[in-house]
């Protein structure tokens, strides 16, 4: 039986974690994802969780220290944003070569500098591709049930990958909304226990991970973590269908809201999902055939999928919570079109860049989205791609 | 029991096996290797190596010299790491999803992983209590690179950021005193030590450090052939000297108590350790007398404050 609460997406996390109660907790306050570590520690003063929790002084101790405990053979998890990932990097990187399923709550926020405490996906697009499965969250629900699914897909043994769960910083992190929580023992009958193959405290087989992998290895090495994240795709497939089982509640690597007769379609992540399905049911009482794609998994990219799904729109935008800075677009937008491309769908497609520095974003916003796309649908042209949405230009 | 070369390496089997590839003459080895000697038989353990020298050698994939279970992450972060390490096997202990076996933790850092850009995540483990032992085989310089300096390099060393030229004649910056650092963590056990005499002050620390709960620092003097510029047989001779003249003082700090484990009758003067080091070559060039001098009246200093803390610390009561 599900039970009804009001949480906030930090709440839920917390919860999540509680639930899962890992062996290792390191982090290190950051707004806004300090709140996860809080209502962790309390539960671990409380005696509510078996988790040793490691409060370092750093967020590179953090991730260090998740990978020590991971490596160690126990189950680790983090929280943390934006300059928090940043000083991370290093270990992110490490941690996913090492093939450490660790788990980590990114509650987004711009990266410095300057600095801004609020929401953007800066602090994600900047670990875009360091080997972390990436799954995003429209809401407090999301995120909770992304992180029960979590260690599901990063242990399967043809993963064996980090993986983070990102949700809007402040706009959902810091939000009460009503969510389904399951019961303890669901969680802990669908998480399972972790019983890693080799890790060092094994006293029976001790094991040295971490090692100077020259020309003769390496390449192989990384061929098998690019592996492992294409095989991620299948097992986030069957692990959101035992989910659905258990909690009736669906999940893919995207929702395809509104898209059977779709022509034009957002393409977005997180919390802006929201907006867009209320103004996309707002055209469509006004005849307007709108539609949102609303990625979840944005690593594994699943490229041929979301082709797929658009190919049958007569145009499409895709908003970006991160600028490019490569003077092409945003990182989402060169993902999906060169997704288009390889799958030969070619619909004409622009990129809106918004939400930067938590810059918000209404449904009148996403409004003149749709307006744009009905003009490109009936002209095809488009004369920039690249495009801002809610910049003031004065 | 008394300390025995012979029956420690007798009984107690090389956890750090041969066929790594440190050079010759290299003082690091050959602590690591004493050093794991002074774990019981029955104990497993972790070792976590700061990136450096030490690691970039002996783990070399696929193979590696240590047959106890081993991590490298990165070069900032071996307290971090076994930090993490640490605390899941607390965790896992209290939960009994381990064997009974006793396990110890071992940091190994060079001086750059240590003084330097590790000293924040060293700070960290200490200061968060993770019962473990952060060892520093300190060669006073980024031997890995190439013999740049760090904060460890003693004053006027010549190295490769710190060049003696016909301007400024080398490191012209005193050595940070780490030791004293770790000290004011406030831990159950700090010592500085190095490799003479059989080992006998390198082993019977690094059993104290390993068995003392809680953690524990170790600052050991490990030369560096190629940083330092002596003949490779010279090492123990070097490491000999270090402490004669008073340079590398024996010392270790028990619970807040200084004792110094060695008192030269005769204290060499500091130009004895200097003179077969390449490094210090050009203070002994005519006209920079005053270089060994200053050299000479540091050391002199450290010495004479080190035994004041001997003897202002004489009476702090310790479970030894």
């Amino acid at each position: 039986m599900s039970i009804r609460e009001r949480l906030s997406g930090n709440e839920a996390a917390a919860t999540a974690m509680k639930q899962i109660n890992p062996d290792v907790v390191a982090a290190f306050p950051i707004t806004p994802s300090t709140e996860i570590p809080q209502y962790f520690s309390t539960f671990v003063s409380n005696g509510t969780v078996d988790t040793e929790f490691v409060a370092v002084e750093s967020e590179h101790s953090a991730m260090s220290a998740c990978i020590g405990a991971e490596a160690a053979g126990g189950r680790a998890m983090t929280a943390t944003s934006a300059n928090g990932l940043s000083l991370m990097w290093e270990m992110i990187y490490i941690a996913s070569s090492l093939r450490l399923p660790i788990v980590m709550s990114l509650v987004n926020r711009a990266v410095s500098g300057p600095l801004n405490i609020h929401n953007d996906h800066s602090d994600a697009m900047g670990v875009r591709d360091s080997g972390w499965i990436m799954l995003f969250s429209e809401n407090n629900q999301e995120a909770y049930d992304n992180l029960l699914m979590a260690h599901r897909i990063a242990e399967n043994s043809k993963v064996r990958l980090p993986l983070m769960v990102c949700q809007d910083g402040f706009i959902t992190s810091h939000s009460i909304e009503n969510i389904e929580l399951e019961e303890d023992e669901t969680v802990k009958k669908f998480v399972g226990t972790y019983k890693p193959e080799h890790y060092l405290l094994n006293d029976k087989e001790p094991i040295a991970m971490g090692p100077l992998d020259l020309q003769a290895y390496l390449f192989e090495h990384k061929a098998q973590q690019a592996e492992a994240m294409r095989n991620a795709k299948k097992v986030i497939l069957e692990v959101a269908e035992e989910f659905e089982k258990v909690t009736g509640r669906k999940y893919s690597f995207f929702e395809e809201y509104k898209m059977e007769d779709a022509e034009l379609v957002i393409v977005c992540m997180n919390s802006t999902a929201g907006t867009a399905k209320f103004t996309a049911d707002k055209l469509r009482n006004e005849g307007i055939k709108a539609g949102v794609l609303k990625l979840r998994v944005f690593r594994p990219f699943p490229a041929e999928e979301i082709a797929k799904a658009l190919s049958k729109a007569k145009a499409i935008a895709i908003l970006d919570k991160a600028d490019g800075l490569n003077a092409v677009g945003g990182p989402l937008f060169t993902d999906v079109t060169s997704a288009m491309y390889v799958n030969n769908v070619k619909v004409p497609t622009v990129n809106y860049i918004y939400g930067i520095g938590g810059r918000d974003t209404k449904s009148d916003d996403i409004e003149k989205v749709y307006n744009d796309l009905q003009e490109i649908a009936k002209s095809g042209n488009i004369d920039n791609p690249y495009r801002y949405l809610g910049l003031r230009r004065e | 029991m008394a300390y025995n070369l012979k029956e420690v390496v007798a009984n107690k089997p090389a956890r750090f096996t041969s066929g790594h590839r440190m050079c010759a003459g290299c003082g690091a080895p050959v602590v690591g290797r004493m050093i794991l000697r002074a774990l019981k038989n029955e104990d497993h353990a972790v070792i976590c190596n700061a990136t450096g020298c030490m690691e970039v050698s002996t783990f070399i994939y696929p193979y590696t010299s240590w047959t106890d279970s081993f991590i490298h992450t990165a070069f900032e972060c071996a307290g971090a790491t076994l930090s993490g390490v640490e605390a899941a096997y607390k965790a896992m202990k209290r939960q009994d999803k381990l064997s009974g076996t006793t396990t110890k933790f071992i940091a190994f850092g060079g001086d750059g992983g240590t003084y330097d850009i590790g000293i924040q995540s060293l700070s960290g483990a200490m200061e968060r209590g993770h019962d473990m032992v952060y060892v520093c085989y300190d060669n006073g310089a980024y031997m890995n690179t190439g013999i740049q300096r760090s904060s460890a390099t003693p004053k006027f060393a010549d190295t490769t950021t710190s060049p003696a030229g016909k301007v400024i004649p080398g490191k012209m910056q005193s050595r940070k005193d780490l030791t004293q650092i770790m000290v004011a963590h406030h831990l159950p056990y700090v010592a500085q030590t190095i490799a003479i005499n059989n080992f006998k002050d390198l082993y019977e620390k690094s059993e104290k450090a390993i068995y003392t709960e809680g953690p524990c620092f170790l600052n050991v003097l490990a030369p560096c052939p190629r940083g330092w510029g002596y003949a490779t047989e010279d090492l123990m001779k070097i490491n000999k000297l270090a402490v004669e003249t008073c340079y590398w003082p024996l010392y270790e700090v028990i619970e807040g108590r200084y004792v110094v484990n060695y008192k030269p009758a005769k204290k060499l003067p500091v130009e004895e350790f200097l003179k077969p080091q390449k490094r210090f070559k050009h203070m002994f060039q005519p006209g920079n007398e005053w270089m060994i001098e200053e050299f000479q009246k540091e050391v002199d200093n450290r010495w004479e404050e080190l035994l004041k803390l001997e003897e202002a610390t004489k009476d702090i009561a310790v479970n030894e």
